[in-house]
């Protein structure tokens, strides 16, 4: 069980629940649960997808589009069954909230899907949890089972006359299945391998049929926009960036946690005071500011506020919310190159440009932490990553380029370091040592 | 599992996932057994294998020790616990304990980033790791295998 964490800066929406006994469904009765499903089998479909419009929620897995604008481009009438299915392949580097929200409020996740589901006229929805998060796929089946016997879920659901399903998939490891149609491939039995697009999932998706797919964080903000009002919503964040955001800190921070902060909430602030800064008396190198995919900020770029767009704006992207925080001590060479082994890893292979792109790049990158790196090697990485964006059938590709460039461009200095045979600044006395050959 | 879904082959994952917790590993028996059940080849079944990380057709160790070395966890020391599992089990990457208690990954991101570093054995999360904590686990784990 992950330890919680609290600061007063917080403003509790999808958190407001952590540690409130909420996976008991009697308890999360009492804390308003399953009201803002009742309110919504009230509303006119239309009606609750411009709420969710109108609250600026955009997607929390990392590219942050308009929930509810995904929400209306599913078709009113289709001849196949419509689905809601919930990301929780939770596995970009650096981000773990998805994993509280199922351990803590597994109900709201159902509840949002729930609404969706309302709001697009589908009949069943699907919770595709990750492999590795066993014991939370065992509070989620729990979760479902309790809502199925209340009769909140299944045959007429709160006398509406409407009938709505809700089951749980457990995934087996591949980071790559958390991209929406690699997601559908897998939930089909398959490997999850991209499908090309169009047509997109919200008109053909999973088993044929249209499907809106959400990160379980986007789900779970829903029943409290429905019951709070988009209005309300909207203000917690910036303009065009509605609400709250599970921030999860880590790396050399003094007080690494998942913190509950509004959209736009000043990121060196987020480093310094609700993190608590750099602790061993060491100073701040750089900042992954939204999981491992995203550039990194360099210690004089993190002023910034963290909401989609001015995150962008800084040459990065807000992403999943895993804020990496790396201090002077760490080699960005090596970060890099664990970056670019963990790319290589999850590449399915399927198109060339990633598949030889981070190939090469971990090839690369480990000879030349190793010294036997030559001066061309620099401008061959920023070339060759250069080469991979916008060149691959789904975001791998680019999520292995981008922070590859902005690691070679911000810090090239320390690339330079590690030339003409010289041992790695960084690297323990007599590391190389007791590395055993490890296989990646 | 499959009345939960429109086809079959959905329930692929999940089944596969089931029958190795149940058998350590995925054999050809259990292969057959699972493609025929699904209406499906063989191969099919062998191509969706090679896809997941959690998956092998190779027998394991009883607890799968499996260390995080990504980012948040490799810039708070992933790897001396790592290399410290490895001195101590005697073993490397995917490799086995001849005693066939325990097996060693090095694993991608398991999610455990702000509680870094960490570690999964077999579906056991263990978090904010040291070496000494690492001893104290492993050693946990073989006192109440031998009693």
């Amino acid at each position: 069980m992950a330890d919680l964490v609290s600061h007063p800066d917080e403003i509790r929406v999808v958190s407001r629940r952590f540690g409130q006994g909420a996976t008991n469904i009697g308890r999360y009765l009492e804390l308003d649960g399953y009201k803002a499903v009742q309110k919504a089998l009230a509303m006119e479909p239309d009606a609750i997808i411009n709420e969710v419009k109108n609250s600026g929620l955009r997607g929390r897995g990392g590219a942050g589009f308009s929930t509810g604008m995904k929400w209306s481009f599913v078709p009113k009438q289709s001849a196949k069954p419509k689905y809601v299915l919930c990301n929780g392949d939770e596995s970009e580097p650096g981000t773990c909230k998805d994993r509280l929200i199922f351990e803590h409020d597994p109900h709201s996740v159902i509840e949002g899907v729930m609404i969706g589901a309302i709001a697009v006229g589908a009949k069943s929805g699907y919770i595709y949890i990750r492999g590795e998060y066993r014991y939370l796929s065992i509070i989620m089946q729990k979760a479902i089972q309790d809502a199925y016997a209340k009769g909140f879920v299944g045959k007429n659901i709160f006398g509406s006359g409407r009938d709505l399903d809700i089951y749980w998939h457990g995934g087996a490891g591949a980071y790559e299945v958390g991209e929406e149609s690699a997601l559908m491939e897998s939930l089909e039995g398959k490997r999850g391998i991209p499908r090309i697009r169009p047509p997109f999932p919200a008109v053909v998706g999973l088993w044929g049929g249209p499907t809106v797919i959400n990160n379980a964080e986007t789900l779970a903000n829903v029943p409290h926009i429905i019951l709070g009002g988009a209005d309300w919503y909207a203000k917690l964040g910036t303009p065009k960036n509605g609400g709250t955001r599970l921030f999860c800190l880590s790396g050399n921070i003094s007080k690494p946690g998942v913190y509950e902060l509004p959209m736009g909430y000043n990121l060196k602030k987020m480093v310094y005071e609700v993190g608590g800064g750099i602790p061993n008396g060491r100073t701040l190198k750089a900042v992954v500011p939204g999981g491992a995919s995203c550039p990194c900020l360099s210690a004089d770029e993190i002023d910034v506020a963290m909401d989609f767009d001015s995150v962008a704006k800084a040459g990065s992207m807000l992403g999943s919310g895993g804020v990496v925080v790396v201090d002077d001590q760490q080699c960005i060479v090596k970060f890099a190159l664990r970056t670019m082994k963990f790319y290589q890893h999850e590449s399915c292979g399927w198109c060339i440009p990633c598949r030889e792109g981070t190939d090469w790049l971990k090839k690369t990158l480990i000879r030349f932490h190793n010294g036997g790196g030559v001066k061309k090697d620099i401008d061959n990485m920023q070339y060759l990553a250069e080469n991979m964006l916008g060149r691959t059938f789904c975001p791998l590709g680019d999520a292995a380029a981008m922070p590859t460039i902005a690691f070679v461009k911000k810090f090239r200095k320390e690339f330079e370091d590690h030339l003409d045979g010289k041992p790695c600044p960084y690297e323990k006395e007599g590391a190389a040592e007791q590395v055993p050959a490890f296989a990646h | 599992m499959v009345p939960h879904y429109p086809t079959k082959r959905s329930a692929l994952v999940p089944t596969l996932l089931y029958a190795q917790d149940e058998v350590g590993f995925l054999s050809d028996e259990v292969i057959a057994e699972i493609a025929s059940r699904l209406d499906l080849t063989e191969l099919e079944v062998r191509n969706v294998i090679s896809y997941y990380s959690l998956l092998t057709t190779k027998p394991r160790g009883k607890f799968n020790v499996q260390v995080c070395t990504n980012i948040s966890c490799l810039v708070l020391g992933a790897e001396d616990i790592l290399h410290h599992c490895a001195k101590k089990l005697g073993v490397g990457h995917k490799q086995t304990t001849p005693d066939g208690l325990f097996t060693l990954e090095e694993v991608e991101c398991i999610g455990a980033c702000s509680w870094a570093p960490a570690a999964q054995i077999n579906y056991d999360f263990h978090e904010n790791l040291t070496t000494e904590k690492m001893d104290r686990i492993l050693d946990e784990y073989k006192r109440k295998e031998m009693q």
